[in-house]
This record gives structure tokens, sequence and C-alpha cells, in this order.
């Protein structure tokens, strides 16, 4: 062996911090986002309208918080097929116990409790007794979205109890001009982003999806991160429902219906790879806005809204091509 | 005294006899290579110092007192690490985020406990540099030539003062550049007083690094002698059997 002196080698850096920026999904979507903000201002007066981007941002935030918590899942090469059920499910109970007339914070509780314990039922089968995340949260889509109907009745709930006021304003107002869910996404972006990159916890995610043996070798305790995991990702589903309820002012057990297929997307084209090991808590948002931009924008552009699944389609492909793309340049 | 002393080791697994009262003691800076045929029990018998596995009959001693695993945590606790032959490790993760998982450095932020990546890149940058390797901690494992995987794999048991390294088939699949680093790496640990048990299936690797060669074969031990008194035609002898102990 060569006699050069290692610690030169040692303190070496691949690429510097803006380098590496530059080599992330999310820096390229956000790109996406802003070259087709700039070209839509120029084709229509309406998209950069104070009111558009008012009503856009809040539509991605429901999306984007449950994009930060599906990020955690698929970061353990996970996925929750789940979370648009959980929705419905959480909606519901949070209306019912709400119109019987519990305070707001009581019907918070039960709205995160009853996300939680289905989080908690996948994560058990999935960690515990081994099987596929997708076979079990496919079977939690259907039954919590049965479990909503049973709950419900089938009947709409859109009396809130005493407090109806303030729980209308928690998921319908605004603060200094922003809607509501916006700030609740904000601030959870930043804890994601403290969870994934300044805890063991975060550190543990990334290794069970990049060798989960490995892990399992070196002490990590898989099954209760992964069990975590679930929990935390249906938590979202719950207080994305909270929010989505006080906005709309009324839920039925349809609430979130067909939702997990956009967060998935969202969440894949904010860079999360589903063969697991990677992703950003800051792609989550991200993903989010391209989905909703791409939305609006035809909208505004007079495309035939039956065209907005294949184009939301297209950039999930196109994101996970990208991907490879770059996987395969950085060797 | 032995460091590490096995006496009568004996393992099955329902019908099937993989060690048959097997027994040896290593001492501090010993390295031995453990050598036999697929199935002869080389990796039963590792698992078993590892802790993955408890012995059907038989004791371990550490420092003289008989010690008992159920968990590879607590083999490692006692000072006791495996380098394992897939690496066991995150390719998604860097070097540094490879050598301290499971057991990260952490600071203060105010009320809570974070992971101190800082601490993590010097500290790993160190035991590279004590290691001699050329390996960047902020590289991704990905990225990494087989020498520097091993590399990683090693520095971790560095991390705490292990007494013990257990090494299964660290040169397999390696160009022979990479094979002179790992045995290199090899030697330095050996020099840190350091006992090391290797397992390989190539005699020249054993031949270059070990002080003594135990040789297993369906399950017993057929031979436990110094490199200086054997020779590779000997040890592959007694692999297949043309030769029946030593």
């Amino acid at each position: 062996m060569s006699n050069v002196d290692v610690s030169e080698v040692t303190r070496q850096r691949e690429m510097g911090p803006l380098a590496s920026a530059l080599n992330t999904q999310p820096f390229w979507v956000l790109l996406a986002i802003l070259i087709i903000s700039v070209v839509m201002s120029f084709l229509t007066e309406t998209f950069m309208s104070e009111n558009n981007l008012f009503n856009m941002t809040r539509n991605f935030a429901f999306m984007g918080i449950i994009a930060l918590g599906m990020t955690a899942v698929i970061i353990t090469a996970g996925i929750d097929l789940s979370v648009g059920s959980v929705m419905g499910l959480s909606g519901v109970v949070l209306g019912l116990v709400l119109e019987g007339g519990n305070p707001v914070w009581f019907g918070l509780i039960a709205c995160l409790l009853t996300a939680m314990a289905t989080g908690f039922v996948n994560g058990v089968l999935i960690a515990y007794l081994n099987l596929s995340p997708f076979v079990v949260t496919l079977g939690m889509l259907s039954i919590a979205r049965s479990l909503a109907l049973v709950v419900s009745n089938n009947k709409m709930v859109y009396q809130f109890g005493p407090q109806e006021d303030l729980f209308l304003r928690i998921g319908g107002g605004t603060v200094l001009g922003i809607a509501n869910p916006v700030w609740v996404l904000i601030i959870m972006t930043v804890i994601f982003s403290f969870l994934l990159r300044m805890t063991t916890w975060g550190r543990y995610v990334y290794a069970i999806g990049g060798n989960e043996q490995a892990a399992r070798l070196t002490g990590v305790p898989v099954e209760r991160i992964k069990v975590s995991v679930y929990m935390l990702c249906s938590v979202t589903a719950g207080i994305s429902a909270f929010l989505m309820v006080g906005w709309l002012g009324s839920v039925t057990n349809a609430l979130g219906i067909t939702y997990e297929l956009r967060v998935i997307a969202a969440t894949v084209i904010g860079g999360a790879n589903l063969m697991g090991g990677q992703g950003f808590a800051l792609g989550a948002p991200i993903g989010a806005a391209l989905v909703e931009v791409i939305r609006n924008s035809l909208l505004l552009a007079g495309v035939d809204p039956y065209w907005q699944g294949t184009f939301v389609g297209a950039f999930i492909i196109l994101a996970v091509l990208l991907e490879k793309v770059r996987g395969k340049r950085g060797g | 005294m032995a460091l590490l002393e096995l006496r009568d080791i004996s393992k099955h697994f329902g019908a099937i006899q993989a060690l048959a009262g097997v027994s040896f003691g290593l001492e501090p800076g010993e390295v031995v290579g453990l050598m036999g045929d697929n199935g002869a029990g080389k990796s039963t018998l590792v698992k078993i110092m590892a802790g993955n596995f408890p012995p059907s009959e038989g004791h371990l001693y550490l420092e003289g007192k008989e010690v008992h695993f159920h968990k590879p945590v607590e083999a490692r606790y006692h000072g006791i690490e495996v380098v394992y032959q897939d690496l066991a490790l995150c390719d998604n993760l860097t070097a540094a985020a490879n050598i301290f998982l499971g057991r990260e450095i952490k600071r203060r932020l105010g009320p809570l406990k974070v992971v101190d990546h800082v601490a993590m890149f010097s500290r790993a940058g160190e035991l590279f540099q004590e290691l001699k390797s050329e390996t960047r901690p902020r590289d991704l494992v990905r990225q990494m030539s087989g020498g520097q995987r091993q590399a990683v794999a090693i520095a971790r048991t560095r991390l705490t003062d292990a007494k013990i390294v257990l090494m299964d088939e660290p040169t397999a699949a390696i160009s022979v550049r990479q094979v002179a680093e790992v045995l290199d790496l090899i030697r330095r640990l050996k020099d840190k007083g350091i006992a090391i048990i290797l397992i390989s299936h190539r005699m020249p690797d054993v031949f270059s690094v070990c002080d003594r060669v135990i040789v297993m074969r369906r399950g017993h031990k057929v031979a436990d002698k110094s490199i200086d008194t054997s020779s590779p035609e000997e040890v592959t002898g007694l692999i297949t059997g043309a030769i029946e102990a030593a």
C-alpha cells in the first residue's frame, strides 16, 4: 500500500453542499414548478392572482401533510395505500365526536387516536408478521373505508357541536393571509426534516430501507421503527382529515377517496425512492406542489379536466425515470 | 489464560449435527485461520461465538469467565465484533453512518438529543487513518470499492475496544489489490493486540496473515496447528478428508 498521507483523503468530500443540493430530485422539481409558473403567468392573468395562489397552496397542503408521513414509509421500502381510507374513517369519527357535543380538542384526539390505531395495525402486521406492506395496507384501504360507512351509517355530518366556529376556523381560516393547513404543512415539514436528519430514529428509517438485514445485525430495533413509521403516516392522514373537514364544513364517509394515489404521486415526484433508502422531507411539499400546479394550470389553460389524470400519471413516470438517470450517473 | 476458550461445543439443528465437541483457545493478538469445506461447521461456530444462537452443549469462556450469548448485541458488549460475509452495510448511507449504525454519537440540542454528524465524520476519519485506508467518511458506501467496503466494516469493529474480531470470508469476491489492502487491515488489528478468527477459502491469505490454522470437517475439529508446521497441501488434504487428522 502507498505511503501517502491518508488524512488528506479521509477529509475530502465528494461534493460541496451546493453541488449535493443540485443533485437532489426536489431541486429539479422545484425548478419545474418555477418554469410552469412563469409560463402560466404569461399565458393567463389568473394564475398569479392572489386568490389562485391561496387556493393552490391550500389544496396541496392537505396532500403534502400526508406525503410527509408517506415519505418516511417509502424510505423504509414500504408503502401505505390506506391513507385515503384512514382520512375517511378518522374524519367521520371526528365529525361524530364533535356532533355529540364534545370540545374541539377532544375531537382532535379522537381523530388522531383512530388514525394511530389503523397505523398500529398496519405496522404490527408488516413488521412482526412479515406481511407485504402492499397487501396489508390494501386490506386496510378496504377495512377503514368500510368502517367509516359503518360508523357514519352513510350519513353526512355537518354540525360540529358547541365549538363549531373554532373548529371551522382552524381548518378554513388564515393566519397572515396564508391558509392554516399551509402553516401546518410548513411546521410539519420542519419537524420531519429534523426527525429524518437529526435523530437516530431518522437514521434507522434510512438504514432499514437501505439494508434491513444489516440494520438488524447492528442492533437497530427494526420492528419497532417500522411500526412507528406506519403509525406516523396514519397520524399525518388524521391531521389532514381534521383540517380538511374544518375547511369543507361537512364530512361523509367518502372523505379522502383516491387520495392515496395523489399522495404517493407527490411523494415519488418529491424524490422518495420506492425501492427504499432514499427520500427527503422537503420533497413531500414540493412534490405535492407540482401535482397541484399541473392540475391548476391545466384547468386555467382550458384543457378538458378529463386529461388531468394523464398528466399527473405522466409526471410520476417521468419522476421515476429521472431518478433512474441520476442514479446511473452517480454510479 | 486464553482470551476466548471454547470447550466441547456442540450444536445440532433437529437431527443434523452441525458441530461435535469442538474445543480451542484464542490468545490476544493471535490470528487464527478457520478452514473447511462448505457445511463443515465454520459458520455455525462463528455464529455461536458471535451470539447469533447458543450452543446445544459446551461452554464459552471469555478471559476465564463463562459467558452465555443470546443476541449479537451481547457478544458485542463483551468485546466480540463480527465482520459479516455480506458486510452488513447500508449502501444508501455514508461510511461514517454505517460505522456508527446502532450506536450513534449524540449531542444535546436544548432538551433534545440529536445525532452529532460532525463528531461522527471526524471520528470515522480518525479510524480510517488508523487503518491507513483511503476511505472518505462522507462517501456513500454504494460508490465504494470492495476493499473500501471492507475497511468500513472493519472500522466499525474499532469503535469499541473489541478484543476479538470474527471475519467471515473478507477476501471473497474482491480484486487482488484489494485483497492486499484487507490483509494489511488484518495485520493492523493484530498489532493492536486484537485476536482475529479468519474464515477463508483462500489458502494464500490464510498462510500470509495467520499464526494458526484450525481445520473443520463435518462438524469436527480435525486439525489445530501452527502455520509454520503446516503447509497448504496438508490443509487441503485435511479439508477434503484425504488426511484424516493432524
